[in-house]
């Protein structure tokens, strides 16, 4: 009898811990979306900020984000697959591979507000780039290098020996049979990999508060040496700094709203192409 | 081509991928040459027994008030507050998914986990705000919840799919005959998960911890939004606070540039750059150790 009461007991813990997880999702996405969908209507996306940011949309603030996840992509994913690829395809064990691989897990537990004072002292002062959307595209782009490298990697791994094999034995080189051969193959697996670091490099805020984001900008970022608004900075600036917050409140839940919608729809796409690919195996 | 032409670019190519797997050491050199060489600056100006033994941290008074401790003991409180909520619950999560929940139910508790790891921070902090914040302030009947507690519990919510994944993988790497030995000898599923299995992925669950850990050290825009950021020394968890990162995030945009005050920002960054790298070695020592133990 009390075996059996700590045995339920033991369920208990466990089922509900796993709901109580399960459950901090469904707050978070229900109080958001109940409360911000209203405010939530094609003006709104449509519109630049009117009024001291009282009325109107959040446009500049959803093409600056697109204009930055843009430079971050430009940036990190040559860089982040060769690096792989050199890991995967070239590198032997050796000292100098295991200070590369150390050097990538430690950059990925670098807190991304360090990144933002880098690429402050790296590219607005030291390149002289200014607080501008390249600069702060090139910092999520750092930020963003360790990721890119490590799902890459795994993409790579998953491509059997036997195929580099059979085409190096075929006569072709190992760059023709990385490009031929390797990368083809493993391309869904590297794009799952991109395009899940972009959500969350869309959706960072340290990195960029002092690398370009403006809460203001008259009308919407048209060249990569200009400051830029950002969907999760405006966020932050509606939520804690703007002078009358609680008339704001309804823009703040809206922009939330489409922030959480903007990186989910990436998720889903990542996960869509996952889930091709292994079907189709 | 010919084969000659055809070596020599295959030669090219690989020695620029080389070059390119050499911008991540040049990236960590890089970012780590950048704190010290801004630090050096600022200890050249005050005493790092001052910086280090000091209560106050107020550069805005006259002579200039730095001292890390205030900041130091914000962030460990609110992280330390943020682990005993994540790591009970993310182990008992990870143990119920990967020795009780049946195929189906993972199917859908993995993705929620996803979904969980993929709220941008800001969004959390924005809730701590308009929802944690009001709770809190209801239940301990204070002014406001902008405090250490609702850091915590943002914090917990965003370690826990971390802590949770790498939980799972390390219980999932225990070999299935220490669960066939135990059942064997006619302990029940429970005694096994207890006696068994979580301490055969210990050093797997500590190295989960860790990097939990060094998350909630290192994030930024969810205690910059929840916590109230007063400076002062910190006395428990309903008490407003200000952590390293949020310091950083508050100061940087109004600091002159090259100031006393501009380098004490990239000191208290380099202190949080050492805490976290050693806190992500210690977490790689245990998942070594887990590999080693299982070979």
């Amino acid at each position: 009898m009390k075996k059996r009461l700590s045995r339920f007991l033991n369920w208990t813990i466990l089922l509900g811990c796993t709901i109580l997880v399960c459950l901090f999702l469904g707050i978070i996405l229900f109080d958001i979306f109940s409360k911000g969908m209203s405010s939530l209507s094609w003006g709104f996306i449509s519109q630049p900020p009117t009024k001291g940011m009282t009325h109107g949309g959040i446009l500049p603030a959803i093409t600056g984000t697109l204009w930055l996840t843009l430079i971050t992509t430009l940036f990190a994913v040559p860089f982040g697959i060769a690096c792989a690829i050199y890991l995967n395809e070239y590198a032997r064990p050796s000292v100098l591979t295991s200070m590369i691989r150390a050097s990538i897990r430690n950059l990925a537990g670098i807190p991304s507000i360090i990144y933002g004072l880098f690429g402050l002292a790296l590219f607005v002062q030291a390149l002289h780039l200014g607080t501008s959307v390249l600069s702060a595209g090139l910092t999520l782009g750092l930020l963003s290098l360790p990721y890119i490298i490590t799902t890459t990697e795994e993409a790579l791994k998953r491509i059997p020996d036997s195929m580099r094999e059979a085409t190096l034995a075929l006569g072709a080189t190992q760059f023709e049979t990385i490009k031929d051969v390797v990368l083809p193959k493993a391309l869904p697996g590297i794009l799952t990999g991109v395009i899940l670091t972009l959500s969350r490099a869309a959706g960072e805020t340290a990195p960029i508060l002092f690398t370009g984001v403006a809460f203001y900008i008259n009308g919407s970022t048209t060249s990569v040496n200009q400051e830029f608004m950002a969907l999760p900075y405006h966020l932050y600036m509606l939520s804690t700094q703007h002078q009358s917050i609680e008339q704001v409140r309804p823009l703040a839940y809206g922009t939330a709203v489409v922030l959480i919608l903007l990186v989910f729809v990436l998720n889903i796409i990542a996960f869509y192409i996952r889930f091709k690919q292994r079907t189709q195996q | 081509m010919d084969v000659k032409k055809r070596e020599t670019t295959d030669w090219l190519l690989k020695q620029l991928f080389k070059a390119i797997g050499l911008i991540t050491i040049v990236l960590l050199g890089g970012i780590f040459m950048m704190l010290i060489y801004n630090s050096i600056a600022f200890f050249a100006k005050v005493n790092p027994v001052d910086f280090f033994t000091g209560y106050q941290w107020d550069p805005g008074s006259v002579d200039g008030n730095y001292s890390i401790l205030p900041l130091l003991a914000s962030t460990g409180l609110v992280a330390a507050g943020s682990m005993l909520i994540a790591v009970p619950l993310g182990i008992f999560t990870a143990a119920f998914l990967s020795e009780f929940a049946p195929g189906k139910l993972q199917a859908v508790l993995k993705p929620v986990i996803e979904m969980l790891a993929a709220i941008p921070s800001v969004a959390i902090g924005f809730l701590g705000i308009v929802l944690v914040g009001p709770g809190i302030a209801k239940l301990f009947g204070i002014q406001n919840g902008l405090n250490a507690l609702n850091g915590s519990v943002l914090l917990a919510v965003m370690a826990l799919p971390t802590i949770i994944t790498i939980s799972e993988d390390a219980i999932n790497a225990v070999p299935k005959t220490y669960r066939e030995a135990s059942l064997a000898l006619g302990a029940d599923k429970w005694a096994t998960l207890f006696q068994v299995t979580l301490p055969a992925a210990l050093p797997g669950l500590i190295a989960a911890v860790m990097l939990g850990l060094g998350r909630a050290l290192g994030e930024t825009m969810t205690v910059l939004m929840a916590t109230g950021n007063a400076s002062a020394m910190p006395g428990g968890f309903l008490d407003s606070i200000r952590t390293i990162t949020a310091t950083i995030a508050i100061e940087m945009g109004e600091v002159p540039y090259q100031t006393t005050h501009y380098f004490a920002l990239f000191a208290i960054a380099a202190v949080l750059f050492l805490i976290t790298l050693a806190i992500n070695f210690l977490g790689e020592y245990f998942a070594n150790s887990l590999r080693k133990f299982q070979a």
